[in-house]
């Protein structure tokens, strides 16, 4: 499922610490348009749990996480 | 009536470890959308002056024999500063940082003496109505 979808962007937060991840994803979800889909990397361990979180209170939609060597790539969609 | 979506939090301590939780906590603020009101006191505000944030390398009397792991490891590892986690936080949300008045008057300084990032002086009554809004309130 994940493999289908296009990514607008992609941010590379890995090697940042908790905040910073989500701090990020935040910054750029607001800059970015309506229906875009935006892929973050990141590999620390709150990020994993905050983002998703974060997506379903900020009423955006997530789209999935996938655990890669070291990392997650979180990517999720921009609907508001 | 007091606000789940506020939180404040008193800054009294000015070195590394406690200023660390306070941009982290401020920032978990931002992201659930909550008001974040500082109100720095004492070596917490001292830690604000002009020029000082980056220079802050103290840490906790309590836990000093920590003090050259920790810098070594945040360092090592690249860990964005406590100052510039604050700094993304109240760019991104809505952070309103305040000098203490009594703290400022003791040690005869005024607005221009402070970081930008610093919005106003109050005084402890208006801090406290702010906590008396909030569903949060912590001392750090």
């Amino acid at each position: 499922m994940i493999g289908n979808v296009e990514v607008t962007r992609e941010i590379d937060a890995r090697g940042s610490f908790c905040p910073g991840p989500m701090m990020e994803l935040i910054r750029v979800i607001r800059s970015a348009q309506i229906g875009d889909v935006i892929a973050i990397l990141s590999s620390d361990q709150g990020s994993k749990r905050d983002i998703p979180k974060w997506v379903t209170k900020a009423n955006q939609e997530f789209i999935g996480v996938e655990t890669l060597d070291g990392y997650d790539r979180i990517i999720v969609k921009k609907v508001r | 009536m007091s606000d789940k979506n506020r939180m404040s939090i008193v800054v009294f301590d000015g070195t590394v470890d406690k200023l660390f939780p306070v941009s982290i906590i401020a920032s978990g603020g931002v992201m659930n959308d909550m008001r974040v009101d500082i109100f720095l006191t004492f070596w917490g505000l001292l830690a604000f002056r002009k020029g000082e944030p980056y220079k802050v390398s103290k840490v906790s009397k309590d836990y000093e024999e920590w003090a050259p792991e920790m810098m070594r490891v945040l360092q090592e590892k690249k860990v964005s500063s406590w100052y510039d986690t604050l700094l993304q936080a109240k760019e991104l949300g809505d952070i309103h940082i305040y000098a203490c008045a009594m703290t400022a008057d003791l040690f005869d300084l005024g607005k221009e003496d402070f970081e930008p990032v610093v919005d106003e002086i109050i005084g402890v009554g208006e801090f406290i109505a702010m906590a008396q809004e909030s569903g949060t309130t912590l001392y750090i």
